[in-house]
This record gives structure tokens, C-alpha cells and sequence, in this order.
């Protein structure tokens, strides 16, 4: 099994790798890119823990393969915050106490931001139905859907 | 493991053919990804075609629509007209797992699993969708209900590949509708399910009918006798009841965790009822 090269861009920084032709896109981003915001909770496509985009779409990392960002652009949490300013749902997160333990939370953070791309004024029902594939088993989901209508109250503001 | 990811339909195909170990052609990845993790499958070869030319697009064809079988369920959704022309064919692809899941899940990819369960199909055979497979020995095209054969087994042969799915025009007075039983609100596996399409006269008469089901069966079920029943009605109750009594014949399900034979085979009708009044209603039918 012969190593592949990969010319992709993360975050809008040109990157390139090699990797197995069955490693998932997940294990490339943490052990090979050191991206380690992006989480394994399950691998098997159920929990949203390694949640990227891939051209624009939400996807589970888990379930791409590395050799199938070639040529794609892929953003990862690592990509949200300018500098030292937090993304306004990230400072959301913080102020509501939306995370206990946070293994959830950068999955959450970019599933959030995708869905306030497309729909900048969601209900709470729109908020739980997008984030159904993000489990958390600490907070009890209320904190963040809280924390993502408030960013995106001021994200409509701003 | 070896990728290959060809340009051309000629290659993909040649490349299956030539394979003498396992094959899997990856489209979304959300079934061969999970079973190859799970040890459940090990490729020689896995041939990603969404590199094939159009095999994204949905195109207008005929008064209907052709999908490329690497449409994601996400991109359907968001196709104004093939939406109006055929939701339930689009709801019964939305309906697959969760946000992440829809970004690459596709329908040639349900159907090709071939799972009883498998969400986008029934509504796609109540339609009479039509697949475009091409193999080795050049282009044919199967009824998307010929496809599954059985739990995990399709018709294709080896070196043949899905590279589109055409779902057809309609009159005005039509539409279709997928409802599915689980236990919880989102990403969860149909413990039964049913798709109605209707096409009505000026005075809300049905005329044609066609209803499929899901997860009752080994793989998808025309059910051409309930779709009989509701011809000529204007879907009274009578009609339903003959309709929900002709669905729950057509069933011979598992008993499992999930449900029980007894329970699958009431639902699948109950189901098929709540669908029918839907589709009638979208097709502008006054219930
Ligand atoms: C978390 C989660 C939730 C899910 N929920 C649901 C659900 O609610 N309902 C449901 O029905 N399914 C569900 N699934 C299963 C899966 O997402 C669907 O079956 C999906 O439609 C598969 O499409 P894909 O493009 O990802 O297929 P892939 O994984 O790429 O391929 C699936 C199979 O089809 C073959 N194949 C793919 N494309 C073609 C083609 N064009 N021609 C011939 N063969 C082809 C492959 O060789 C493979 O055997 C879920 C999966 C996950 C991980
Ligand atoms: S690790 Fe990908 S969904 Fe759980
Ligand atoms: S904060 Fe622990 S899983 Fe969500």
C-alpha cells in the first residue's frame, strides 16, 4: 500500500501531504497536520466530533478520505478565530458555558457557523434539527443552542 | 488498499473489470467508510467517480430531471425544481443521517448498499425512476426497482456502475410524498416506511397511483395493489383502508430489536395512508 501526495488548502493556506489511500481525512488533519481541534468520538460517522468543511459542505472527517481533498479546500476550527479574536460563536460558547468537558465543541462551533452561512435567523427547532448529528453528552444541548441564537443575534447585528 | 479516482466513464468501468479482488466504488463514502472501519469489508480497489463528468449535476431531461448518481442528499435539497416536480423523492433523500451525512450521501449510493431500509428508494421506484448504468460492454438503463436484489446485493454486474438516476416529467395534478417510522426525531434507520405518487384529474379523481415500502421486505417493495385501490377515488376512507389493507399484505419483515413483525406490518399501512393524504394534497387534491 503505496503513500499518495496530496496537494489540498486548509484554511485558506496552501498545504501538502502524503498519506495511506485508506487513512481518513480525520487522522491526517490530527496525527499528520497536527489539527487537533478536530475530534474522534466515534469514526464511524454518528457523532459529528470531527465535523470540517469540504468545499463549503459540512461533512464528518471521518468519513472522507485524505486523498479525497485533493484539490479542495477545507476548513477546520483551527480556522475560525482571526488572530486573537475569537469568532463570535466561539466567545458565545464561553460567555453561555456552553461546553463542560469540549469534545463536542469544535464539531459544534464549525456545524454552527455553516448553518448561520445558510440561515443567519434560525429557530431553535432549525438550531436542534441542523445540529442532530453533533452529540454532546454533557451539557444537555440547551447552553448551546442558546450560545449559537446569541452569536447569531449579534452576527445579524454586526 | 488501491484509489483510483478516473476522468472518463470508459476508465471506471475497465478499472472494476479489470480488478480481480474486492471492488467499491466510492461516492459519498457513508456506507463503504463505515464498513471498511468496522472490518465489514477490505477493497483491493476503491474507485471514487465523482471525477466522472457530470456526475454532480442534475440536469433537465425530458420534462424531467436526470441526477448524477454523485449528487450529494444536501444538493438536492436544494434544487427548486426537481423539489417541486418530485418531494417526496427529495424528502425520502433528506431524510438520510444528519446535516454532515447529507454534504455526501447520495441515492445511487443507498441503492447500491442495498439496504430494505435504505431511505431514498422507495419514493424513487412509487416514482419509476429509471438508473443509467454503464459497464464494460457499454450503456444500459434499469428500473431503479430492478436494482436491489436482496440485503446487500444488487443486479449490477461486475464492472457496471450506476452514473445516473432519471426521474420522469409529470402532469400538473401530481406529486409524491416518503414518510418513515422511527423511534426518535432525526438519524435513526426506518423501522418501516412508504412513498405514494399520485396524478389526479380536474375534479381531484385519482388516476394513477404508485406506492412503495421500505424496511418491510429484503429489499423495496412496488405494492401495485395498493396503488390500485386508490384509482378512481378521490381518496375517501374507504380507499385508504383498502390501500393500508393491501400494504400490510405485501409485507414480510424481520422481527428484530427495532420492531416486530406484527408491528411492521400495521405501520407500513398506517404509513402509507398519512403518505397518500400528503401526495393528494401537494398534487392540489382537496381532502
Ligand atoms: C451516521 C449515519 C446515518 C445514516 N442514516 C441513514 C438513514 O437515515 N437512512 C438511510 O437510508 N441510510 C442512512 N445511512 C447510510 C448511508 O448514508 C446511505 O446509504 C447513503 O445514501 C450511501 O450513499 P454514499 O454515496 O455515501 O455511498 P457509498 O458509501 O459511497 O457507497 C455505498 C455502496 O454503494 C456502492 N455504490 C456507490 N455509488 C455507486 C454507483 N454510482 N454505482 C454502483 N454502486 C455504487 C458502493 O460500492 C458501496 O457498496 C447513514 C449513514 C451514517 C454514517
Ligand atoms: S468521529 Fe466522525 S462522526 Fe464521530
Ligand atoms: S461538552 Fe462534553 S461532549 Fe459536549
Amino acid at each position: 500500500m503505496s503513500n499518495i501526495h496530496v496537494t489540498t488548502s486548509i484554511n485558506g493556506d496552501p498545504v501538502e501531504f502524503v498519506c495511506a489511500p485508506d487513512e481518513p481525512l480525520l487522522d491526517v488533519l490530527r496525527n499528520r497536520l497536527g489539527l487537533t481541534g478536530v475530534k474522534e468520538g466515534c469514526g464511524t460517522g454518528d457523532c459529528g466530533a470531527c465535523s470540517v468543511l469540504v468545499d463549503g459542505r459540512l461533512v464528518c472527517s471521518c468519513l472522507v478520505l485524505g486523498v479525497e481533498a485533493e484539490g479542495a479546500e477545507i476548513s477546520t476550527v483551527e480556522g475560525m478565530a482571526e488572530a486573537e479574536t475569537l469568532h463570535p460563536l466561539q466567545q458565545a460558547f464561553i460567555d453561555h458555558a456552553a461546553l463542560q468537558c469540549g469534545v463536542c465543541t469544535p464539531g459544534i462551533l464549525v456545524a454552527a457557523k455553516a448553518l448561520l452561512a445558510k440561515n443567519p435567523d434560525p429557530t431553535d427547532e432549525e438550531v436542534r434539527f441542523w445540529l442532530a448529528g453533533n452529540l454532546c453528552r454533557c451539557t444537555g444541548y440547551d447552553k448551546i443552542v442558546r450560545a449559537v441564537q446569541d452569536a447569531a443575534a449579534q452576527m445579524r447585528s454586526a | 488498499m488501491q484509489y483510483a479516482k478516473p476522468k472518463t466513464v470508459a476508465e471506471a468501468a475497465r478499472l472494476l473489470k479489470d480488478e480481480a479482488g474486492v471492488t467499491r466504488i466510492l461516492a459519498g463514502g457513508t456506507d463503504v467508510l463505515v464498513q471498511m472501519k468496522a472490518g465489514m469489508v477490505e477493497p483491493a480497489l476503491v474507485v471514487d467517480i465523482k471525477g466522472l463528468p457530470g456526475i454532480r449535476e442534475i440536469v433537465a431531461e425530458a420534462g424531467g430531471y436526470r441526477i448524477g448518481a454523485c449528487v450529494a442528499g444536501a444538493e438536492l435539497g436544494e434544487h427548486a425544481g426537481l423539489k417541486a416536480l418530485w418531494p417526496g423523492v427529495v424528502e425520502g433523500a433528506e431524510l438520510i443521517g444528519s446535516t454532515q451525512v447529507q454534504g455526501r450521501c447520495t441515492q445511487a449510493g443507498n441503492l447500491c448498499n442495498a439496504s430494505p431500509a435504505a431511505d431514498s428508494v422507495p419514493a424513487l421506484v412509487a416514482a419509476g425512476a429509471v438508473a443509467r448504468v454503464i459497464g464494460p460492454d457499454g450503456v444500459r438503463d434499469v428500473a431503479v426497482s430492478d436494482v436491489p436484489v436482496g440485503p446487500g446485493k444488487t443486479s449490477l454486474k461486475k464492472g457496471e456502475f450506476i452514473a445516473s438516476i432519471f426521474v420522469p416529467a409529470r402532469p400538473d395534478r401530481a406529486s409524491d410524498a416518503y414518510l418513515r417510522f422511527i423511534p426518535r426525531t432525526e438519524m435513526d434507520i426506518a423501522v418501516a416506511s412508504a412513498a405514494v405518487s399520485l396524478e389526479l384529474d380536474g375534479v381531484g379523481m385519482v388516476t394513477a397511483a404508485r406506492v412503495a415500502l421500505g424496511a418491510v421486505a429484503p429489499t423495496v417493495r412496488l405494492v401495485e395493489a395498493a396503488g390500485a385501490a386508490l384509482v378512481g377515488t378521490r381518496l375517501d376512507e374507504a380507499a385508504l383502508d383498502a390501500l393500508s389493507a393491501a400494504c400490510s399484505a405485501a409485507c414480510a419483515p424481520i422481527d428484530d430489536k427495532r420492531g416486530t413483525i406484527e408491528f411492521r406490518t400495521h405501520i407500513a399501512g398506517v404509513l402509507a395512508k398519512r403518505a397518500a393524504r400528503i401526495a393528494y394534497t401537494r398534487a392540489g387534491g382537496q381532502a
